[in-house]
């Protein structure tokens, strides 16, 4: 039996009390929305891309803890990096929340998101916002979803 | 929790064995997370007693045919149970005729099947047919699909806040225009029962024709369709303790007799040439391919099964414990009730003030507890209330006092754990 503890870290819960970067961006240079319609949870992320470099993150959500908590978490990753380094990032946190490879070791605070492995029907919940992040960097109007 | 409710566990004890009766239901007995097992997800799907479980496995075992053709002993039998089943299900919904009961997959094929096969044939641009703002997507997207093959127009009844029909909308929108009423007897989301008497007499005043959907409603009180006199009335297997994969179209016979057939092959055919083919006689007309017999054959244990109970006995115990269950709701601070129509069947939806449904579902799977989180299919109704999902209890005659408290418990862990 999994211990609950591990899916609801208290840094999860502090991120979904306070989430940070949460608000609307008006000079974003990209912005997606995410939709999951399992549970309807909604999500916008925006992004102000300079020179190849994420400048500034911010997003907007509905939705349950663990969603809230990693697209808060992301922005915060995501702060300074390069583009390219984005999708590498996005691929160990897939790795690391659907499979049993280490990848958490390289993805520091967001490695607080490990435990969803254990609860397969809420991995859509904590990689929402990535996804949606992504769409926005591709440009994709058309809402991101989990599916 | 109280002597008032000490009082109603007496009370109901005497009258209905609800610990005989979860004997009967082996899923019922299995520990989750290293807790005792409550199941409040009746609403989703229901569990099987013994008995369904057993004539699926005596039909596999023992009488194992196809049905219709054969001419051989095990055929026969297949033949008669598979009949027999549809008598028991005509009994159980007091239909005039067993060939007005046809087997279908479920509830959606159903109204599918009206869909396509009478609307098709008796709808034309600018008609217009009439929803309830609570219907299951099951009865919101086939009408539309409709509403896109003929040019009919589809027209919305909508609820009050707490869940109830506007009547007076309904009567509004009700007109010369309306070809066709679908209305769910039992919401899936918010357990409201819905006046269907009231609606078939008034539709019927100007010759419109009505559909029940009756998913939700079958499993938790007697129905009878003569007296409601509904046109169309549709169930599912799964959700009436029966295997999934198997449901049942009532129509009246006039009706089903004028109507196209929905899918062509197998038992809907009397004779096939390449320039003419005879449709059979109902209810086989609309039984195209091999049915789902065992399902079917399980479908008619799962009636005997409640009949030996009793739908009179099962409505006013469930009754009892959703009296029970809202009163332990309604104490919870920051838990708000999501439907609290006076007329209701034993679901209760809710919300707790900072946690998201989702995360209530995990954590109260963790204590045991399995309820469903999210819109339910039912999305207007989410619009509704402005909220994406909600959490909901749906209980079924095995569910007990225990199980509530079991419920309220874990909710308090949940909030607990949020700090709420």
């Amino acid at each position: 039996m999994s211990d609950l503890r591990d899916l609801y870290q208290e840094v999860i819960f502090d991120h979904n009390r306070n989430p940070r970067n949460s608000r609307a961006m008006a000079d974003a240079s990209h912005r997606a929305d995410g939709h999951n319609p399992l549970c309807g949870d909604q999500i916008t992320v925006y992004l102000k891309v300079e020179g190849g470099v994420i400048e500034d993150v911010s997003f907007e959500a509905h939705g349950c803890a663990i969603s809230t908590a990693s697209a808060s978490l992301m922005t915060q990753a995501l702060k300074g990096k390069r583009i390219d380094e984005v999708e590498a990032l996005f691929g160990d946190f897939h790795k690391m929340t659907t499979s049993e490879t280490g990848a958490s070791e390289r993805l520091g605070k967001l490695a607080v998101l490990e435990g969803v492995r254990e609860y397969p029907a809420r991995v859509k919940c904590a990689t929402l916002a990535w996804h949606t992040l992504l769409a926005a960097l591709e440009h994709n109007h058309q809402t991101a979803t989990t599916e | 929790m109280n002597t008032a409710s000490e009082f109603i566990s007496a009370h109901v004890a005497s009258t209905f064995d609800v610990a005989q009766i979860r004997r009967d239901f082996p899923v019922l007995n299995q520990e989750v997370h290293g807790k005792p097992l409550v199941y409040l997800d009746n609403a989703a799907t229901t569990q099987k007693p013994r008995a369904v479980i057993e004539a699926v496995d005596s039909f596999y075992r023992n009488d194992n045919a196809n049905i219709h053709r054969g001419v051989h002993l095990l055929s026969e039998r297949a033949t008669r149970n598979y009949e027999d089943a549809r008598k028991k299900v005509q009994r159980f919904i007091n239909a005039a005729d067993s060939k007005e009961i046809i087997f279908v997959r479920g509830a959606t094929e159903a109204i599918n099947l009206v869909a396509q096969s009478y609307g098709r044939s008796n709808l034309k641009t600018g008609d217009e047919i009439l929803i309830t703002e609570m219907e299951h997507h099951s009865n919101i997207v086939p009408w539309q699909m409709l509403c896109e093959q003929t040019g009919a127009i589809l027209k919305v009844v909508p609820f009050n806040d707490w869940g109830e029909l506007q009547m007076e909308e309904f009567h509004r929108l009700l007109n010369a225009k309306t070809r066709l009423v679908a209305v769910v007897q039992v919401s899936n989301s918010l357990g409201t029962i819905n006046p269907v008497k009231q609606i078939i007499d008034a539709a019927h005043a100007q010759g419109t024709p009505v559909l029940v959907d009756g998913a939700q409603s079958v499993p938790h009180m007697a129905v009878d369709v003569q007296a409601l006199d509904c046109d169309f009335f549709v169930l599912s297997g799964h959700k009436l303790f029966a295997p999934t994969g198997v449901g049942v179209l009532y129509g009246k016979a006039a009706l089903l007799d004028a109507m196209p057939p929905y899918q062509g092959g197998g038992d809907m055919i009397r004779t096939v040439s390449f320039d003419k083919t005879q449709f059979n006689a109902l209810p086989y007309k609309f039984e195209a391919g091999t049915p789902h017999i065992a399902g079917v054959i399980g479908l008619g244990a799962a009636i005997d099964y409640l009949d030996a109970i009793g739908m009179e006995a099962i409505a006013a115990y469930e009754h009892e414990l959703l009296d029970y269950a809202t009163a332990a709701a309604q104490q919870t601070p920051g838990l708000t009730l999501v439907g609290t129509a006076e007329e209701k069947a034993s679901i209760l939806a809710f919300l707790v003030d900072g946690i998201h449904a989702h995360d209530l579902g995990t954590i109260l799977d963790h204590e045991g507890v399995a309820i469903r989180a999210g819109h339910h299919c039912t999305m207007p109704v989410m619009q509704h209330f402005g909220v994406a999902a909600t959490a909901r209890a749906s209980f079924a005659f095995y569910n007990t006092y225990d199980d509530v408290d079991r419920l309220v418990a874990a909710i308090a862990k949940a909030k607990e754990m949020f700090g709420r």
